[in-house]
């Protein structure tokens, strides 16, 4: 048996009824689309995610004050002044799972240019702040521990900071008035845009930490009034890190085993995979559906072989005269209903494709196409057409061709 | 094989149906052979048993009692598949209603055959274009059935019975949906096979359709009722004495 030339005869008996062939696909044609836009948009999301994860530092701890507590009335988190410049100094110095370390104060400010006033978040950090985020400098330079040590009045800008207070100017030179303290600008930072959550990383201004306690907030210098970014050196020994800042942090702060703690530490790797598999579980959930529509789609093309064959009863009777073996009767069947899955999977991908680019470009959503995705998407098109397939083209081939011949 | 010269014989052939408890007998006990170049006509009422006849001769289905021997070989036993390669092999098939297969051109409908034959794609093409020559359709190889006259639609019906070189042509009323002149045209062609040496086995039951062929046999009651051999009427010189050639058939 040729089977080219059996799907040369399945390509014309589809061809001889064009309409009713493009209408049987369409099931898969959007079974398979919904298969492709679904997995691209899903893998879109996650991208995304992953982007903004990445503004906020890849494999960060945040260790940051606990709650106050008189007599047994606990106050709300950060209330309590617990972690000290100390505490900085030894996380830094004294585990090998720590990368680096870094103090984080911030307080909402009403900053002034010449011209303009913006209420924004100006944090005090030390210098490895802008590095453990992995942050750029757009122009200019981000001040270093001399201009920490020397309590120097001087500043970076974020992206929306620059727009509202120098806008089409250059800021880099100028100054701005923190609480009628005059800083100078010294660099601006690379625009990072906005996390899942709606807060505006551009929306800030960072100065040294000393400077900041020493104009802007005051308290006590022992203590930070903020918190600590702690950078560990892989993503899958951040468990441990955590851990090990958790057990130098109890041990400086004489804590008894099973006393609370006067410190919290959020591991923002967590929260990252979090969202992570909560887009993962989306995507599972969406290809499902599209699964099942791949399947109604199976069952539309079973339908119209089962019409096909009753209707070309005749025809069949007529290929078995002319010497058409029920096998070979079986096969043209099987590749017909094969061939409609498959182009209809085919179309299917093209559709897929642009309604993902679609929703991508208005969502503003990289657009991920996978090719694993759509190759298991004709695969399976094809898998339900053959196997949707098979019924119809073995009642033909069992078809008695003097019945057929006289089949109306 | 044997040292029979005769191309179909058959022996004893009975074939029974169940109706419920009720068994009817279609054939009951035909025997009778024909010889190479033959043109039989097979003549009979309805119901009395020369579709059955003709069904089993066409190897489409399968006798309940007796021997079929096709050119020399036992076909009577054979598995489906045989048979179908039997059918495409040894034999060519016309029927009443045309059976082209619509919105497909003259050439794929005579190809076909050849299809199931394994010939290659080429030569399949080749031999086509001859057939169709051959019954004076070489002008219309790409025109579809609809684009056809009934006597031409059936003249390349005789073409893909002839595609496949077969022993037998097996013709069942094949004048049956055309106009008398048509009728006469199409006899022509079968009478020009047979001078060719092809085999012709025709079933009809008009009387004037049976007088172009050159034994007429009559089935009745599911047997043989008589087997006569004629000198056969020509369609040909039938063809110069009628008038003038009517709109339909035009070529």
């Amino acid at each position: 048996m040729n089977l080219f030339q059996t799907l040369r005869v399945a390509l014309l008996a589809l061809r001889r009824n064009m309409l009713r062939s493009f209408l049987t696909t369409l099931g898969m044609i959007f079974g398979v689309g919904a298969v492709i836009a679904m997995v691209a948009i899903g893998e879109g999301a996650t991208a995304k995610i992953e982007a903004q994860f990445a503004a906020m530092g890849s494999n960060l701890l945040i260790v940051s004050p606990g709650s106050a507590q008189t007599g047994g009335v606990h106050g709300g988190a950060g209330t309590k002044q617990a972690i000290t410049w100390d505490d900085l100094k030894a996380i830094r110095t004294e585990l090998p799972t720590v990368r680096d370390a870094a103090a984080d104060m911030r307080s909402s400010v009403n900053v002034t240019s010449e011209s303009q006033n913006w209420v924004t978040s100006v944090h005090g950090v030390t210098p490895e702040f802008v590095n453990l985020r992995a942050w750029s400098i757009d122009s200019g330079v981000v001040f270093g521990q001399a201009e920490v040590d020397a309590r120097a009045k001087v500043c970076t800008l974020g992206g929306t900071v620059v727009d509202k207070l120098f806008p089409g100017q250059e800021p880099v030179g100028q100054s701005v008035r923190i609480r009628n303290v005059t800083f100078l600008v010294t660099g601006t930072l690379e625009r990072k845009g906005q996390s899942s959550w709606g807060q505006d990383y551009d929306d800030i201004i960072l100065v040294p930490s000393s400077s900041y306690q020493a104009y802007l907030v005051g308290g006590n210098q022992k203590y930070v009034a903020g918190m600590f970014i702690v950078g560990g050196r892989t993503t899958e020994a951040m468990d441990r890190t955590e851990k090990d800042v958790t057990a130098l942090l109890r041990q400086r702060h004489h804590i008894q085993d099973g006393g609370d703690e006067d410190f919290q530490i959020r591991n923002l790797t967590e929260i990252a995979n979090q969202q992570q598999q909560e887009k993962q579980t989306m995507t599972m959930l969406l290809a499902g559906v599209a699964l099942v529509s791949l399947l109604v789609g199976g069952i539309g093309i079973m339908n119209i072989m089962l019409v096909s064959v009753t209707e070309r009863t005749r025809e069949i009777g007529l290929r078995m005269a002319l010497g058409a073996t029920p096998g070979r009767i079986l096969l043209q069947f099987l590749v017909e209903a094969l061939t409609l899955s498959v182009l209809g999977g085919l179309i299917g991908i093209i559709a897929g494709i642009g309604g993902a680019w679609e929703v991508a470009r208005r969502i503003d959503w990289p657009l991920l196409i996978r090719a694993d995705a759509s190759i298991l998407a004709v695969g399976f098109s094809g898998f339900v057409g053959l196997a949707f397939g098979i019924y119809p083209a073995y009642r033909a081939s069992r078809l008695d061709p003097i019945e057929a011949l006289r089949h109306e | 094989m044997g040292a029979s010269t005769q191309l179909i014989e058959l022996d004893s052939i009975q074939r029974v149906y169940q109706m419920g408890d009720e068994k009817v007998y279609a054939l009951r006990g035909v025997t009778v052979s024909v010889s190479e170049g033959e043109f039989v006509a097979i003549m009979g009422s309805s119901g009395s048993g020369k579709s059955t006849l003709m069904n089993l001769l066409g190897c489409l289905d399968r006798p309940s009692a007796g021997t079929y021997r096709l050119a020399g070989r036992e076909v009577s036993k054979l598995s489906r598949p045989e048979l179908a390669e039997v059918r495409n092999r040894t034999l060519g098939f016309v029927f009443q209603s045309f059976n082209l297969l619509p919105r497909t051109s003259a050439l794929e409908n005579v190809e076909l055959p050849l299809l199931y034959g394994n010939v290659p794609t080429k030569e399949r093409r080749v031999r086509a274009r001859e057939a169709l020559q051959r019954v004076g359709l070489g002008a219309r190889l790409e025109h579809t059935p609809g684009q056809l006259s009934g006597g031409q639609q059936q003249r390349v019906a005789i073409a893909r019975a002839i595609v496949n070189r077969p022993r037998v042509v097996l013709a069942d009323e094949p004048t049956g949906n055309l106009d008398s002149r048509t009728s006469v045209e199409v006899m022509a062609l079968f009478q020009e096979l047979g001078e060719a040496g092809m085999t012709v086995v025709l079933v009809t039951h008009e009387p004037d359709i049976a007088a172009y062929a050159t034994r007429v046999i009559v089935v009745r009651d599911g047997l043989i009722q008589s087997d006569v051999r004629q000198a056969a009427r020509s369609a040909k010189a039938e063809l110069a004495a009628l008038p003038s050639h009517s709109l339909e058939a035009a070529p």
